[in-house]
């Protein structure tokens, strides 16, 4: 009876495993074969141009991808400050207690939000206050674009890295510490020299994993970007995503080649994502290597 | 733990026959979004009147003429009229009926929201950004009297592929040979200047939050928002405010047989000139798929009520009639319908 089990459960295991591993490949494979017409369509030029005119069949998706890279990246390097603070305060100097749970699970909440209430939050709230700043730089007053959308993707992306890197700061051994502080360390010290040093590959894996989050996200953007098709010039231009630009524009792609080019922008979004965790992965390899010699 | 299993039968069981039960007496519809307020109120109504279910679901007019050419519903729902080339991929002729009319609304938000007074060509120009400044002459020109603001007018268009989007370029195309040539008429647009934002909510939130602004909505979200509307000077030369009498009026003109027209930049002298049908498409023999003819008959009582009595419901959700002419016309194609090439329309 318990070798049955045994093997039974093996089984199911084993599949589940199996078959995420096939799913992922087979979603892989149907964005391939779906986006070859516009590959024979229009060559590389649908990663290299900038021009996206449904009705003419000029697909360019640079645009997209860089507005993605722009936004992610500006989003994450906003939310780095506040979230690694979180992260020390609530992992180093106050780790226990009510008050500390509270502040915990108040971080965590930011992450249940639903995109679309920060979407509406970023156009009637951050928007308008970006109008004043542009009205007194004297450009253009949208309100939405690249910097409005990537003050909205880095708070959304805060409580990814805090919780992460939080918990990774907790499991620095306190004997670590103690050592340090025996020697005369300050606390600055012991952070600066024990506590970063043994958490660093943890906390960067979670700026990967909001960096992830920033790359996919998709209804908040798409609210305040402006979705404008265009190479932006500077960080208050609209502007567009290659997650906002699928979501736009899907349902009504009758088209062949547009709907096929529709599906390319997915697979770059697929590659490009694949190629981030990897590289992450690769990176969080190497330091944690490093720290065990 | 038997009782669960029974249980599960039973549900199971039940289900069956609830699909089962359905079969002869349920129609599956999808397509555009832009009618589906209309089409919900009389799906309900028909239901409670006749019984027949009918399964409608609003995922874009591009969805809903693909989810007609691989046959997996019983009709869709376009705003944009299926081209010759989309027509001749199908594996049979379809057929168009035209089910209510809609309009495409210019706002604004400039101070104090006064009336304003635009022709076509003006509106092209404030698309592709030749027009710049609420002070331009040219609109200072057509709206004597009016107090313009010294503002940069931020054109706001919608981001996602919408019925709406084409009828307004339907029309732009018309007036304008410039926006012809540059921008085009279609679903999705390559925009040359202004922000996108989804839906026809996105654009009324961003027309409202922006200052100096102008963006088009359908008439329906203009009037329960009650949103500043420009007048429009049509091809007779008369400046018409959207209404809809105005828009019932726009189509009040010779169709042509499978009325597949464009209505917009109409001959009517009362019409408001970007105004459009939305329609239910459909295939002319019905018997594919292994369809039974009972379905087929459903299908086509269902689309004459819909021209007829149904029609009525259509002012108080804020969708203008279809004139008498359309009617008739719809009437002949419905009559056209066949089953295994016998006429299925005997009553």
């Amino acid at each position: 009876m318990k070798q049955l089990s045994d093997t039974l459960f093996n089984a199911v295991v084993r599949s589940c495993a199996i078959g995420t591993l096939i799913l992922v490949s087979g979603l892989c494979v149907t964005l391939v074969i779906h986006a070859m017409p516009v590959f024979r369509h229009s060559g590389l030029s649908f990663l290299f141009t900038s021009t996206w005119d449904p009705l003419r069949q000029q697909f360019g998706a640079l645009p997209f991808l860089v507005g993605t890279v722009i936004t992610a990246v500006l989003g994450v390097l906003i939310s780095l400050p506040f979230s690694l603070s979180i992260a020390f305060f609530l992992g180093e100097y106050f780790p226990s207690g009510k008050l500390s749970i509270f502040f915990q699970s108040a971080t965590d909440l930011l992450a249940g939000i639903p995109s679309v209430i920060y979407g509406f939050w970023g156009l009637f709230v951050v928007a308008p206050f970006m109008q004043k700043i542009e009205i007194r730089l004297g450009i253009m007053p949208y309100g939405v674009g690249i910097a409005t959308a990537s003050i909205i993707l880095a708070i959304m992306i805060v409580p990814y890295t805090a919780s992460i890197a939080r918990e990774i700061i907790k499991l620095v051994p306190s004997d670590l510490k103690e050592a340090a502080y025996a020697l005369g360390a300050t606390r600055w010290e012991v952070v600066r020299h024990v506590v970063i040093p043994y958490a660093h590959s943890g906390i960067l894996a979670g700026i990967l994993l909001a960096l992830g989050r920033a790359i996919g996200e998709t209804m908040a953007v798409t609210m305040v970007i402006g979705n404008r098709n265009e190479f932006p010039k500077s960080i208050f231009d609209p502007a567009n995503t290659m997650a906002s630009v699928i979501a736009n524009e899907f349902a009504e792609a009758s088209d062949d080649i547009y709907l096929s080019a529709l599906i390319a922008v997915a697979l770059l979004l697929f590659l490009f994502t694949t190629v981030m965790n990897m590289f992450g992965r690769f990176v969080i390899k190497k330091l944690t290597v490093r720290q065990e010699s | 733990m038997k009782r669960l299993t029974w249980m599960f039968f039973v549900m199971l069981a039940c289900m069956l026959s609830s699909i089962l039960g359905y079969g002869a007496e349920s129609l599956t519809g999808a397509g555009a979004t832009f009618p589906y307020p209309l089409y919900d109120k009389w799906f309900n109504i028909y239901h409670h009147v006749t019984g027949v279910k009918i399964n409608y679901q609003a995922i874009g007019s591009g969805g809903g003429i693909r989810q007609l050419l691989s046959k997996v519903v019983d009709f869709g729902g376009t705003d944009a009229f299926m081209s010759d080339e989309e027509l001749q991929k199908a594996s049979g002729e379809i057929f168009h009926i035209p089910t209510c009319l809609g309009a495409v609304t210019v706002t604004y938000n400039i101070p104090g929201n006064p009336e304003l007074r635009l022709t076509g060509r003006l509106i092209a120009d404030i698309f592709m950004g030749k027009i710049t400044k609420w002070s331009d002459p040219k609109i200072a020109g057509l709206n004597k009297g009016v107090k313009l603001p010294d503002m940069n007018i931020v054109a706001v268009h919608r981001s996602d592929g919408s019925g709406t989007t084409f009828i307004f370029s339907d029309y732009l195309s018309k007036v304008s040979p410039e926006w012809k040539e540059k921008v085009g008429r279609g679903k999705s647009l390559n925009w040359p200047t202004g922000l996108g934002a989804k839906g026809n909510a996105g654009v009324a939130g961003m027309v409202k939050q922006i200052k100096g602004s102008i963006g088009y909505v359908e008439l329906i979200y203009a009037k329960q928002n009650n949103m500043p509307v420009a007048l429009i000077k049509n091809k007779a030369g008369n400046f018409v405010k959207p209404s809809l009498e105005s828009v019932s009026a726009a189509a009040d003109v010779d169709l042509p047989a499978d009325t597949r027209v464009s209505i917009t930049n109409t001959d009517s002298p009362n019409g408001y000139p970007i105004s459009s049908f939305t329609w239910i498409i459909f295939y002319k023999e019905q018997s594919y798929n292994n369809r039974s003819k009972a379905r087929a008959e459903a299908l086509a009582r269902l689309l004459w009520w819909m021209v007829h009595e149904g029609q009525r419901y259509n002012e108080d959700l804020l969708y203008a009639r279809l004139p008498s002419k359309a009617v008739e016309k719809t009437e002949a194609i419905i009559k056209s319908m066949i089953y295994k090439g016998q006429p299925l329309v005997t009553w």
